[in-house]
């Protein structure tokens, strides 16, 4: 089948219910995103579909037939997106994992709301995960990156 | 300008007996089917797997025990979740087998003028035949709602062990259509939940 994801048009050899997020990383080598929970509980496997997040380790990938979408790796050609800037400068990440995930909801998050305020901010992130608790550090990197600190 | 003013309290009367109009009652027999039937109506309503989407307030409610939804998520400004939170991100058009989340088409809470919980047979009654209160419906397409939406028919088709709604999608809307037909009566008001 045929999947458009960061603007390539890829043939896809798989069973119709394979998570998305398989194909990502076994069939396309997108091992940016990442499996967490395999239950859409955690957020580490958020990616967008037409601008949208959604999880994709409950998405199966029949459903995207003439959709696009946008994995880490897409967000930006060179790591310049506002948000990647602002993690960088925040120093976000400790053991990194979760971080894909919480990226892209931000991301989707500023697409639809530019400059959110914090309790926007933390209802939209509440259900991506971070075992190591920097969730300080991503609220500030969130409204830095919306020139709201 | 005086006169204008005098009427617009009986305007507002007027516009404010916003409900559905129903047909009028045939005869005591019918009616008392017409109760029946919204009896059996309500039980589906309070069915936790209807209930848990039609909050008092934010948050959407899960499981039997109708716990607050985990991960946490709220209604958000269209009742469809948060910006990058929505519902759809995570619920899709149909209930997920092996990750046994619950989906259906257009997954999303009812708006808070639909909200049941905490209400009483009469105040849901009443809230179903408002027009202002009922997504603008007609009692007809109060019907047709309850027997093709999908969301709704998903109460009866859960997924993963989950214990569906009462009945059927299918014998919701005949119990709503002869409660229609017998001119939608109301329990009376005060009535014990």
């Amino acid at each position: 089948m045929k999947l458009t994801v960061n603007g390539t048009v890829h043939d896809v050899d798989a069973s119709p219910d394979t998570p998305l997020l398989w194909v990502l990383r076994d069939h396309l080598g997108l091992t940016g995103t990442k499996y967490g929970c395999g239950e859409a509980l955690c957020g580490a496997c958020t990616v967008h579909v037409d601008g949208r997040a959604v999880r994709s380790c409950v998405l199966p990938v029949e459903r995207l037939q003439g959709r696009a979408v946008t994995t880490i790796e897409g967000l930006s050609p060179d790591g310049s997106h506002p948000l990647q800037q602002a993690w960088a400068r925040h120093a976000v990440p400790q053991c990194g994992y979760c971080q894909a995930g919480q990226i892209m909801t931000a991301a989707a998050l500023l697409e639809e709301v530019p400059h959110p305020s914090e309790a926007q901010v933390d209802r939209s992130m509440a259900t991506n995960i971070c075992r190591c608790g920097t969730y300080l550090r991503i609220r500030a990197a969130i409204l830095d990156a919306a020139g709201e600190s | 300008m005086r006169s204008t003013a005098f009427l617009l309290p009986l305007l507002a009367a007027v516009t404010s007996c916003s409900s559905a109009p129903a047909p009028a009652p045939a005869d005591p027999a019918t009616v008392e089917a017409g109760h029946k039937a919204f009896a059996h109506l309500v039980e589906v309503l309070r069915h936790p797997r209807c209930l848990n989407c039609h909050p008092d307030d934010d948050r959407p409610r899960q499981g039997m025990h109708q716990a607050v939804h985990d991960p946490p998520v709220w209604r958000g400004p269209d009742d469809r979740g948060e910006p990058g939170a929505h519902c759809a991100s995570c619920h899709q058009d149909r209930n997920a087998t092996d990750a046994r989340v619950p989906g259906a088409p257009g997954w999303h809470l009812a708006p808070l003028s639909m909200a049941w919980r905490g209400r009483s047979d009469a105040a849901i009654c009443a809230q179903l035949k408002d027009k202002a209160r009922n997504g603008g419906r007609t009692l007809d397409e109060l019907q047709q709602h309850l027997a093709e939406d999908p969301l709704v028919g998903w109460g009866f088709s859960p997924g993963h062990g989950r214990e569906p709604a009462p009945g059927s999608q299918a014998a919701l809307g005949d119990t709503a259509r002869t409660w229609i037909d017998a001119g939608a009566p109301c329990p009376p008001r005060g009535e014990p939940q």
